[in-house]
């Protein structure tokens, strides 16, 4: 009996952990609707601060002022990332700041190296909490006393600045309806930041308290922040008790999990993440999101199919590429077929994403099983690899269409974590069944029969598919489906009452996406003759994200013009330098400054600002007026 | 779409390019390509790049590989295997390297091995411990410097086995190398122990593990000995949850790889005592060819090596003697070369063998100790390679047919 007081004990320790960060992330997307992916770096530098600090100042005091100052420096920093970063981009399209912050969170990675030094760090335990606590002959470490008495502290002084303080209103109200708050004359600027800093406080405290128990290491943020959005998720957006409760109803269940399935807490959160959202769609205390008062249409340039001479010059263009196996070599080739590959993968998450409003965040998913369909018909079935080409998507197809029709019924950010949630599922069902996919040794040798095998001739193939591919997904955007598809995007009731079946419409995008995805999957199976869980994984997921978001969400062709670039450049500086994680997240940030809608979405922006000003179209003009 | 087009070709005119200036220089230079996750695992690959540097620099300034100056270039792979891929392909088809070396994580190794293997290129695996690498999985170009799973987990078996523990626990990290390392030494130690019973096991995810339920989950199954195989930031979360808890009291622990300075060094203070562990203990080791290599080491770097740096190190001195031996680039050659072939390196000499092209180069084998607020290896001995391998008949099996 005494052993499960104490694992429950220990769970709840855990939990608070988990709860100091969630609730900073919470509070974040709850009022600046920000999804901020760099709140585990945060999380990271709160500890490697801390580390710093308690290492200089010993003592009591020494630690616990220790962490408290590393947390307002980290808050400082996340002010300072506020208004330089962030501030110049809340109007950017819904998403484009989560480009933002993945761009940081990829130079704090490089950065803390840089700094700290590639060991991992073991910082000291906290003064007079060194020891354990017996409990009918088990032992409970007393800094997990004082971990599960500071959740429920940090929750009441949370609950009292939210329900007793005049910014604390304000925090609510915004969170329920921040236009509104807006009207009122609140200065949102600095409710923003405020905001902010109080949730990068709170995630940096965390970081901080983890040094008695951890080792400070690089790689802290990203062991952090998927679990902490499936915490928040599961609680409810932006509801600090639900983030609370979700975290020790996760910590629990995976102190006691183990003991029945020992292999349970790698996919666990995202069981019951999955489980919940299919039962209580908006998370277990989050409310149904105030529906969006700008209609979404209006923001972007009316969409319209190429001019003749525009599609004369994609042709060129596309013969032009078909032409790089007359100047190109072998890796220019194998390069150009990776890059042709993702651009097919870009393509099919811009179409859901773009067309269909839904924002997948486990896209990978329908790539890796495509991927995972070739290699199992190749390896096991031996079929020739044209059959196995046009099988293997179907596994995709399959995937997307049983795991769409569950996340059509969410939206937003609830439907981003659900496709999340099911990408992790099959991601490790990919990495356990051992037996079948060869777990995290993948399967290997599935390279292409001689017709293919010479590299031209592969990408010969590869640009084949995508062009076929990309000009497919465009017709249909400009079919009669994809007209059904905007409708119900950018207003649910009026397509509705046109009586356009709104979830069956999103329903099919979402199986055409996951099955284009999966002709990129199979293409890439073949061109690195092996496949692997990662290519399942949520970093391919987030480079799809990335793709899309830099090429500009509102467009019709950015995804190309985003695969292209992020592909070519994270190969090339991937190749040349060991920093390429601080490069290219500074790159991104930079895009994200300059480019505020996306690469091709500011190009357009300028064309059509041109074209209006010579033949002084007073409606086009209007709408572009809207949309700054 | 239109322009994004150009910048494709103007990327691959550049590409194409570079690689035709490169290899005007071939001539008067032999190249090893090499390929590790530099940006992923920089504690493990910051020494072992420093090893191989002071490889490339000893050799060249000894005349290089028949007149040719030895360069190796080196990529990174950012812990992917799809990364490696693209690095591997860079360097063979565009730098033209003489043959690949390198790699840290199995399933990296595993990429590149059949890369090469597809490729027809000669492939010198340095870290990857997985087995399958040399037997499941092998093939004929590709050869492995690191002792594998097999290797230490008989190394440790046959202390485990002399210890009176009949209870046994495992806790590794769930993925190929932890599942592959218990199963191997659940079946070499049932085979010494039939009295063992293993009671209980817990699998954490590798680098997220909750380390609290785990300890707890161990201890109330009450093992009289505890297999351990996480390391790492995972390993220092289990020992301090450990040793708050009482875990490690009156309990025997055997542990892979934590005497590696690497694992063992972010322990400090905290370091358990008695543990059983494979590793390298640097500064006890007194033999001319350490000392020879410990001093141009510690002259070039100021401090002292890790285990990688003792893998780099030998991974370009092993490269540099089968192509010295086959005077050639080329693979068949490279291949013929290095079976069999004897090498002498900082623990003695150690050779290739042609039977599964698994190097003969062995580890420590010690219990860790506290001295002076750090931990380290003590009672050690160094078990060779070729002592703790399957016999032939058996390696026979085990390896597909070619």
């Amino acid at each position: 009996m005494a052993f499960y007081v104490v694992q429950f004990l220990t769970g709840l320790a855990s939990a608070a952990s988990l709860f100091l960060v969630a609730s900073g992330l919470s509070i974040i997307f709850g009022v600046t609707r920000i999804v901020n992916f760099a709140h585990g770096a945060f999380y990271m530098l709160g500890a490697y601060v801390a580390f710093t600090l308690t290492e200089r100042f010993s003592g009591a005091l020494g630690f616990w002022g220790g962490m408290v100052v590393a947390a307002l420096v980290v808050a400082a920093v996340g002010v300072l990332v506020e208004m330089v970063l962030l501030r110049r981009i809340y109007h950017s399209p819904e998403l484009f700041q989560l480009l933002a912050t993945f761009g940081l969170t990829l130079m704090v990675e490089d950065l803390v190296v840089l700094i700290w030094g590639p060991n991992d760090l073991l910082g000291r335990r906290a003064p007079g909490l060194k020891g354990a606590v017996d409990f009918f002959g088990q032992n409970i470490p007393s800094y997990d006393l004082f971990l599960i008495v500071l959740g429920p502290v940090v929750l009441g002084i949370l609950w009292l600045l939210f329900q007793r303080t005049r910014w604390g209103i304000l925090v609510r109200a915004a969170t329920q309806d921040r236009d509104m708050v807006a009207a009122l004359g609140v200065n949102q600027k600095w409710l923003f930041t405020s905001v902010f800093a109080v949730g990068v406080f709170l995630a940096a405290l965390g970081g901080a308290l983890q040094i008695p128990r951890d080792a400070v290491n690089h790689a802290m943020d990203l062991r952090i922040i998927v679990d902490v959005f499936v915490v928040v998720v599961i609680g409810g957006l932006g509801s600090i008790i639900g983030a609370f409760v979700a975290a020790v109803l996760v910590s629990e269940l995976n102190a006691f999990g183990i003991l029945i399935f020992p292999k349970i807490s790698i996919i666990l959160v995202f069981l019951v993440m999955a489980a919940v959202l299919i039962v209580r769609p908006w998370g277990l205390f989050g409310k149904q999101e105030a529906a969006a008062r700008r209609t979404p249409g209006l923001t972007v340039n009316p969409w319209r199919p190429l001019t003749s001479g525009e599609r004369l010059a994609a042709m060129v263009a596309l013969i032009v590429a078909a032409a790089l196996p007359l100047v190109g070599g072998n890796y220019a080739l194998t390069v150009g077929s990776e890059v042709a590959i993702f651009v097919i993968f870009a393509a099919s998450l811009h179409f859901l994403m773009s067309v269909g409003g839904l924002a997948s965040f486990g896209h990978a998913a329908y790539f890796g099983l495509g991927a995972y369909g070739v290699a199992l018909l190749a390896k096991m079935a031996g079929l020739p690899m044209i059959v196995c080409l046009l099988l293997g998507p179907l596994l995709g197809c399959v995937g997307a269409a049983v795991f769409g029709f569950f996340a059509v019924q969410l939206s937003g950010v609830y439907f981003a974590m659900l496709t999340l949630a099911f990408a992790q599922i099959v991601w490790s069902i990919a990495f356990q069944w051992v037996a079948v996919t060869g777990g995290d040794n993948g399967i290997l040798g599935v390279w292409p029969e001689k017709w293919v095998s010479s590299a031209s001739h592969f990408y010969w193939l590869s640009l084949g598919v995508a062009a076929l591919v990309v000009a497919a997904l465009r017709v249909m955007v400009f079919s009669p489906f994809g007209f059904a598809l905007r409708a119900t995007r950018d207003s649910p009731l009026r397509s509705e009452a046109i009586g356009i079946n709104g979830k069956r419409i999103q329903w099919t995008a979402f199986v055409i996406a996951g099955t284009a995805a999966g002709i990129a999957g199979a293409l890439f199976a073949y061109l690195k003759g092996s496949v692997f869980p990662d290519n399942l994984g949520i970093s391919l997921s987030v480079d799809a994200l990335v793709m899309v978001l830099l090429g500009g969400v509102e467009t019709v062709s950015g995804a190309v013009v985003g695969a292209i670039v992020y592909k070519a450049l994270n190969i090339w500086l991937v190749s040349q330098t060991d920093l390429s994680k601080l490069v290219l997240g500074g790159f991104i940030v930079l895009i994200v400054v300059a480019f505020p809608k996306g690469i091709v979405g500011v190009l357009e922006t300028i064309r059509n600002r041109r074209r209006s000003a010579s033949s002084k179209s007073a409606l086009v003009t209007s709408r572009i007026e809207t949309a700054e | 779409m239109r322009a994004s087009r150009y910048y494709f070709l103007g990327a691959g005119l550049a590409i194409a390019l570079s690689g035709m200036a490169n290899s005007a220089m071939a001539q008067s230079e032999i190249k090893i390509g090499e390929i590790n996750s530099y940006s992923l695992l920089p504690a493990f690959t910051d020494p072992y790049r420093k090893g191989w540097q002071l490889a490339v620099e000893e050799i060249n300034a000894a005349g290089g590989i028949g007149g040719k100056k030895l360069v190796v270039v080196s990529k990174d792979d950012g812990g992917k295997p799809a990364d490696a891929q693209t690095a591997a392909n860079e360097l063979v088809s565009s730098e033209n390297v003489a043959m690949l070396t390198g790699t840290f994580l199995s399933n990296i190794g595993l990429a590149v091995s059949d890369f090469a293997k597809e490729k027809k290129v000669f492939f010198l695996a340095a870290e990857p411990l997985t087995d399958a690498i040399t037997w499941a999985k092998g093939n004929r170009y590709t050869f492995r410097l690191r002792p594998s799973n097999y290797m230490q987990a008989a190394m440790l078996v046959e202390e485990a086995a002399k210890l009176p523990a009949k209870r046994w626990a495992t806790i590794a990290p769930n993925y190929e190398y932890g599942q592959s390392a218990v199963a191997v030494f659940k079946k070499l130690m049932s085979e010494k122990r039939p009295d063992i019973v293993w009671v209980d096991e817990q699998w954490p995810p590798q680098g997220k593990i909750d380390a609290g339920p785990v300890v707890q989950a161990v201890a109330a199954a009450n093992p009289e000995a505890i297999l351990n195989v996480t390391f790492g930031a995972d390993l220092v979360k289990l020992v301090r949850e450990g040793n708050t808890r009482g875990l490690f009291k009156d309990r025997s622990v055997v542990s892979f790889l934590t005497g590696e300075p690497e694992y063992l060094d972010p322990l400090k203070d905290e370091t358990p005592e008695g543990w059983i562990v494979t590793g390298y203990p640097w500064y006890s080791i007194k033999t001319p060819e350490h000392d020879a290599f410990l001093k141009a080491y510690q002259a070039k770097y100021n401090d002292y090596p890790r285990l990688g740096s003792i893998v780099g190190y030998e991974t370009i001195k092993s490269a540099a003697a089968i192509l010295t031996k086959a005077g050639s680039t080329d693979p068949e050659k490279l291949i013929a070369a290095a079976e069999g072939i004897a090498v002498p390196s900082p623990f003695g000499e150690i050779s290739f063998r042609k039977i599964d092209h698994q190097s003969t180069l062995g580890a420590f084998v010690g219990k860790t100790a506290l001295k002076d607020g750090k931990g380290i290896m003590v009672d050690t001995s160094y078990r060779k390679g070729a002592d703790y391998l399957p016999s032939d008949a058996e390696v026979e099996k085990l390896r597909p047919k070619e």
